[in-house]
């Protein structure tokens, strides 16, 4: 099946279209995905700072207030206030979607996040879960700076009880966020804005991908290399690129961050003894530092190379496009890393 | 004055009710001090009549938030004393199974889906089932309680801001004691009225007597009249005094937080000191005492059940994380 290939050019969305493959950009997914929510589950709603404006959140839930009137809820802004209005009415049973236009807004929302939703279900004793999503988009570019561009993910890993979804396709981003809905517990979901336009095939109707669960992208013997959101077309594109040097690259793609898939990982850093993790976040305690000292408990002597961390700078994003340029990582900083870890053997004695 | 709108069977269910919540807390000092009861308590004595006259008017279905000072909100609504005290113990029969304690009880049959400890957490979700209730076209009503140091919260803004923008169903109850754990609210606020803020709100308030559960009474009859007529939130500050310490068993005069004087003042508008004046005509002392004794027998018997009762497995715990399976 086609649904876990990523599309880097037009010649791949081509080769889909040759097949009759239907395909949809991220964004278009998002949108089906949240349509289907709203036909199918009379308890679910959107709500969120200008959701039904002209704009609807870059596109993502354009039109739908048209259909689903007063389930498509614009809200003040209090986005603390409001979580814990959308996690009471998810206690009740209902089903919220609630969306923040930029992750940089979930401070905002922390403490009914992380003192309540976190912590519901095992405070009460198992009672009561709050089966709620939260969108939240990571921004980029144009002079975003500071506070319009983070991908605070990370932060939340050491709070128990919360889903972390990173969708990086078209297809993951109907099918996670379908499995958030499902889900009855609180998952945040992190798009990322420049994969917004991204094709791939996704089917009609409901799909589904079990959130925990991630994936290879992309077999190879040489090296692993982790990517999530929209480092993953990068990452593919390195291994594409190193390929021809005869460079085998895994590219594996976790799909959650928590839970996080520690099998699939293990399993492939066994076999090629090589690691490079890519995030779209600082680099200071991202996941990469997780899933690295959890390989080290389980198995101390897996690695032959250093770990490379590809990741943001640990500096708040500047403004100048100059200087945007310099703070992102992309391809290249990928393969050099794939290069590094290669050539540098470790031996355990 | 007589209040006309309350019968005298009204005024004994009241009685009944602040005498449960009352003796249910100084049955929890009677044990305290074995350090068996190993919860941080936060106690309500002094404040019986807001819970009482305001859960009065409440029906099972009704949802209802609390707070860290949560024990008399739930046994007003129907809570089973047993549930509590095995919950304060750490015991599986507990309410929460031992995972809450004092300050996270829930009772999902009562609308007591969960319970914050953070000062103004709970506002929001009182909106939030209120919200529930509106789009499901139900007529259940939510109630949120809280404190004078809760209205300084952003959450407290942002929820009366929403209920009142939505008209959702939701009555608001500030139990204005005076001192959020030991500041006092001249330390904390410009003004002295919290009401004044939910007026700006334009949201349907008043400021009540809450050593008085007559006016709480009757004043929380016409707030949810208002709010199942479909007419948008309301709002009490009930003014009232908390005898104990912010935490524990202890009064807190003497170390420094406020005078004895004060205290003494207050404990001479007890609540239940109040309503036996104005039942005077109907109530004996035989008969009160009779009431006590009733209620101090069922609890003696829930709190010896509840220390003898088995402690939970540990592996529930790792159970609680995540509810398994779909919504």
């Amino acid at each position: 099946m086609p649904w876990t290939s990523v599309c880097l050019n037009k010649k791949d969305i081509a080769c889909f279209a040759k097949q009759r493959v239907r395909t949809l950009s991220y964004v278009e997914a998002i949108l089906e995905a949240q349509q289907i929510i709203l036909e199918q589950d009379p308890e679910a709603f959107l709500i969120g700072e200008g959701i039904n404006d002209a704009g609807g959140v870059f596109g993502s839930t354009k039109g739908l207030s048209d259909t689903f009137d007063q389930r498509v809820m614009d809200m003040p802004i209090a986005e603390n206030g409001l979580t814990g209005v959308v996690i009471a009415a998810a206690a009740a049973g209902m089903h919220p979607l609630l969306i923040h236009m930029r992750s940089d807004f979930l401070p905002m929302s922390m403490d009914q996040l992380v003192n309540h939703a976190g912590k519901w279900h095992s405070m009460s004793g198992g009672q009561v879960s709050i089966p709620l999503v939260v969108r939240s988009i990571i921004g980029r570019g144009w002079g975003s700076a500071a506070q319009h561009s983070q991908g605070l993910h990370s932060l939340f890993l050491s709070v128990p009880g919360l889903k972390i979804v990173l969708p990086s396709t078209p297809y993951d981003a109907k099918a996670l966020l379908l499995a958030a809905w499902q889900d009855p517990n609180p998952v945040l979901v992190f798009e990322h804005r420049w994969l917004y336009d991204n094709i791939g095939p996704v089917p009609e109707g409901t799909c589904f991908l079990p959130i925990g669960k991630g994936v290879v992208r992309n077999s190879g013997t040489d090296v692993t290399v982790i990517a999530v959101s929209h480092m993953l077309p990068m990452a593919m594109e390195a291994a594409q690129a190193l390929k021809q040097d005869g460079v085998s690259v895994e590219v594996l793609d976790p799909r959650s961050i928590a839970p996080l898939d520690m099998e699939l990982i293990a399993e492939s850093v066994e076999k090629t003894r090589h690691l490079v993790i890519c995030d779209v976040a600082c680099k200071t305690a991202g996941y990469g530092a997780e899933v690295v000292t959890r390989l080290m408990e389980h198995n101390p002597g897996t690695l032959q190379g250093p770990v490379k961390r590809i990741s943001f700078p640990d500096l708040p994003t500047p403004s100048s496009p100059a200087l945007e340029e310099a703070y992102y990582p992309g391809t290249p900083n990928i393969i050099t890393a794939i290069k590094e870890t290669l050539s540098h053997q470790i031996v355990h004695t | 004055m007589k209040n006309n709108l309350i019968t005298d069977s009204t005024r004994l269910e009241l009685l009944k009710t602040m005498i449960l919540l009352r003796r249910f807390e100084e049955k929890i000092i009677e044990v305290y001090g074995r350090q068996e009861m190993k919860t941080p308590v936060h106690l309500y004595i002094g404040q019986e009549a807001i819970a009482a006259g305001v859960c009065a008017h409440l029906r099972r279905e009704d949802y209802l938030f609390t707070t860290h000072r949560s024990h008399a909100h739930c046994l007003a609504k129907g809570a089973d004393p047993f549930a509590l005290y095995a919950e304060f113990y750490g015991r599986e029969a507990g309410c929460c199974r031992g995972m809450g304690g004092s300050m996270h009880p829930a009772f999902p049959a009562l609308g007591i889906l969960g319970t914050s400890a953070i000062v103004g957490g709970g506002i929001p979700h009182g909106v939030g089932t209120a919200l529930a209730s509106k789009l499901r076209g139900d007529d259940r009503i939510s109630v949120v309680f809280f404190g004078d140091g809760a209205s300084e919260e952003g959450t407290f803004h942002e929820s009366l801001n929403f209920a009142a923008l939505k008209v959702l169903p939701v009555l608001f109850i500030c139990e204005n004691n005076g001192y959020a754990t030991v500041s006092p609210l001249s330390a904390r606020q410009p003004t002295p009225h919290v009401v004044d803020r939910a007026r700006g709100y334009n949201i349907n308030s008043l400021q009540v007597d809450g050593n008085d559960v007559e006016a709480v009474y009757t004043a929380t009859q016409s707030a949810i009249a208002h709010i199942r007529e479909g007419r948008g939130p309301a709002f009490i500050e009930a003014m009232t005094y908390r005898w104990k310490g912010h935490v524990g068993t202890e009064e807190d005069w003497n170390k420094g937080a406020r005078s004895k004087e004060e205290l003494e003042q207050w404990k001479e508008k007890c609540p239940l000191k109040r309503l036996c004046n104005s039942m005077e005509s109907t109530l004996t002392s035989n008969k009160y005492d009779k009431l006590v004794a009733g209620t101090d027998a069922s609890l003696d018997e829930a709190l010896q059940k509840a220390v003898t009762a088995d402690f939970p497995p540990v592996g529930q715990m790792n159970e609680f994380l995540y509810r398994k399976g779909e919504y």
